[in-house]
């Protein structure tokens, strides 16, 4: 309730961050010459730090070196593609494509943004507009998995997923668990667990509550005269939302889709956790299997290029959202 | 007769509009109950059991299941689990300290550097802010592989950065461990063990991702504060420092203490940066309450262990959300004081 105040009061902080009137113009004081250019080496210092990793990065995919670096470079020698090359070509020891590992990431990151926010949207307007017996209790029902970190639900939605399995009994049979099971041992076809649709479906328990809670507040920031207005007009609640409050929210649905997206192209834990079979893994557990001590054969160049191709598409969401963006992390402030 | 038939109207369309909400709730409702609400009871059943690895191919069903009580959790509290370096206290302290200390570095930070930015005539303003906005877009589990990386021992940018300062001197080139090293550099910093390097590398590359937002946040409250507030002070006498204090601080309270709140509940449950910087090491020293989760379901497999230890996670996190709700509402009808 708090929450949608503050979405109203941040929005566009980002914007404004950007746009505001720096000429200082607006006053007659100058600023003098000695503090000008003792706030220009402050500011410089601290641009500087916040290249340092962003350009030892893109050196480093730009660079064809494929051995580690010896000594420091933050600005590139040559521009090389082959890093990004070898990496769209071949991303990892395990027999699986650049293009199956992107097409992993983009079908759950889509999948669980699509269905968790089709499936909040009229929960979220319930909570929104109506007023009913049970609306505090069911309120509560769904902030409570807000408050438990992502981690916290991933042992039993581990166990439920893995109880979900079919075997080939043989002679043609096929059981389903944990509804059926072979008479004797069969040979396991299809794990939940294992599978990007279980890893879907153990997403979207998390996504869920927190689309639910998100855009109920962005629902709030709807004026209601307009509804009013329709049901004055013989609409039923059915036409106000579809015809109204829909097209209305529309844009903040987006955002919220957008919002989700970027969240679950980063999500690492819960796949890690699933998924066993290499074709199956994602572009954020192939950067994680790029680092680290076991990965001393990985060439830096490639690995760089790899962090690069992972961050591209956040960033250019959050530049082309950059307005929305702030108002909804505040918003989602309650999620770790 | 219009009198009449009214009041059996709205009695049914009363009726309708009593069960409309609940159609609208019931597909979201259908598929939490299902994904969210039965494994949180599933969970705490779980947490009662020895559930383990064996258990898998049969579930809830396995004969040698056993209810433990509340084995698991005392075994969790007490050091009974049969895994190294984990005392419960120890990682709870350094989760809250890892939360804090990250916390009273950006939120100052980020308002002296919206301060700053803020300044009256200052050069290049636009091309500072878009570049200090950058870490906010990389996403957090890239920039803790790269800083991993500038961490390494052989290899990294930090030990060159360092070698080639030392370097001016005619010093040897630095090898720190910054990941590995388990000697603490200071050893009397927290009552419940001391900080190994890694926490100090951490909290750099944190630093680097912290601190933008909080600027962003205060720039947009800095932007609302009126300047004649500053020119009657100024007329006043008032030094530039008593301004910052006396002006900038207060106002910008209202608006800090929540980006604060949320700063801290998601540094308290940083798992992907955690994870990815240093996976809770040297020997569990820089591990947080989510990723020692994590090992639980993860390399240990011991699934009942790991269920308590969710629950146990549940209910320090509903402590640390009353609590912070708690600030900021007293700070909300402090602003509107």
């Amino acid at each position: 309730m708090t929450s949608a105040v503050q979405t109203s009061k941040k929005k566009n902080i980002f914007m404004r961050f950007l746009t505001m009137n720096t000429s200082g113009e607006a006053s007659g004081r100058e600023l003098p010459l000695w503090r000008q250019l003792l706030l220009q080496l402050l500011t410089l210092l601290i641009a500087a730090a916040v290249m340092f990793p962003i350009m030892y990065v893109i050196t480093m995919s730009l660079s064809s070196v494929s051995t580690r670096p010896s000594s420091l470079e933050l600005f590139p020698k040559e521009i090389s593609l082959d890093a990004f090359k070898q990496v769209l070509d071949r991303p990892t020891a395990n027999p699986v494509t650049f293009w199956e590992l992107l097409k992993n990431s983009f079908l759950l990151s889509f999948g669980v943004g699509l269905a968790a926010l089709l499936v909040a949207v009229t929960a979220a307007y319930a909570f929104s507009r109506f007023n009913f017996k049970l609306r505090q209790i069911l309120m509560i029902l769904v902030f409570i998995p807000l408050l438990m970190p992502a981690i916290g639900l991933m042992t039993p939605l581990f166990l439920m997923m893995n109880s979900f399995r079919i075997f080939d009994c043989g002679s043609g049979m096929i059981a389903i668990q944990p509804f059926l099971s072979c008479a004797s041992t069969g040979k396991l076809l299809f794990n939940l667990r294992d599978s990007l649709l279980g890893v879907g479906i153990a997403m979207i328990s998390g996504a869920l509550p927190f689309a639910v809670w998100n855009l109920k507040g962005y629902l709030d920031t709807i004026p209601k005269e307009l509804e009013e207005a329709a049901a004055i007009d013989g609409a039923d609640s059915n036409q106000v939302f579809f015809r109204i409050v829909l097209p209305l929210a529309a844009p903040q649905l987006a955002v919220t889709f957008f919002l989700g997206f970027i969240g679950h192209w980063q999500e690492f834990a819960m796949p890690w956790l699933f998924l066993t079979k290499p074709e199956s893994y994602t572009l954020a557990m192939t950067l994680y299997n790029m680092t680290g001590q076991y990965a001393n054969a990985i060439p830096w160049n490639r690995f760089s290029a790899m962090a690069i191709i992972v961050a591209a598409p956040v960033a250019v969401i959050y530049i082309a959202l950059q307005k929305q963006i702030v108002g909804g992390l505040t918003l989602g402030g309650v999620k770790g | 007769m219009a009198a009449r038939t009214a009041p059996v109207e709205t009695k049914r369309t009363k009726r309708q509009r009593a069960i409309l909400p609940y159609l609208y709730l019931l597909p979201a409702f259908l598929v939490m109950s299902v994904i969210t609400f039965y494994p949180l009871i599933y969970q705490v059943i779980l947490s009662f059991t020895n559930f383990e690895t064996k258990h898998l191919m049969l579930g809830m069903s396995s004969p040698d299941l056993e209810n433990v009580g509340l084995k698991n959790y005392v075994d969790i509290i007490t050091g009974g689990l049969p895994v190294q370096n984990f005392e419960f206290f120890r990682v709870l302290v350094y989760n809250i300290w890892w939360a804090v200390s990250n916390v009273a570095l950006h939120v100052p930070a980020g308002v002296v550097i919206a301060v700053l930015l803020n300044v009256r005539g200052l050069w290049f303003k636009k091309i500072y802010r878009a570049i200090y906005i950058l870490p906010v877009v990389v996403p957090p589990l890239v920039v803790a592989t790269v800083w991993r990386n500038i961490f390494d021992e052989q290899y990294g940018a930090m030990n060159q950065v360092l070698t080639a300062f030392v370097g001016l001197f005619g010093g040897d080139p630095v090898r720190i461990r910054w990941l590995f090293e388990y000697v603490p550099p200071i050893s009397w910093l927290l009552p419940t063990g001391a900080l190994p390097l890694a926490y100090y590398a951490m909290m750099i590359a944190n630093f680097w991702l912290g601190w933008p937002f909080m600027t962003l946040v205060a720039t947009g409250a800095l932007q609302s504060i009126p300047s004649d507030l500053y020119e009657a002070a100024a007329i006043d006498g008032a030094s530039n420092a008593q301004q910052f204090w006396r002006i900038t601080v207060p106002l910008l309270r209202p608006a800090m203490v929540p980006a604060a709140v949320y700063g801290f509940t998601l540094s308290f449950n940083l798992f992907n940066f955690v994870y990815f910087m240093t996976g809770g090491g040297p020997a569990r020293s820089t591990e947080i309450l989510v990723t020692f989760a994590y090992d639980l379901v993860r390399n240990l497999r011991l699934y009942g262990v790991a269920a308590a230890f969710a629950v146990i996670i549940f209910f320090v996190a509903l402590t640390v959300f009353l609590v912070t709700n708690r600030i900021t509402r007293a700070t909300e009808s402090y602003a509107e004081a």
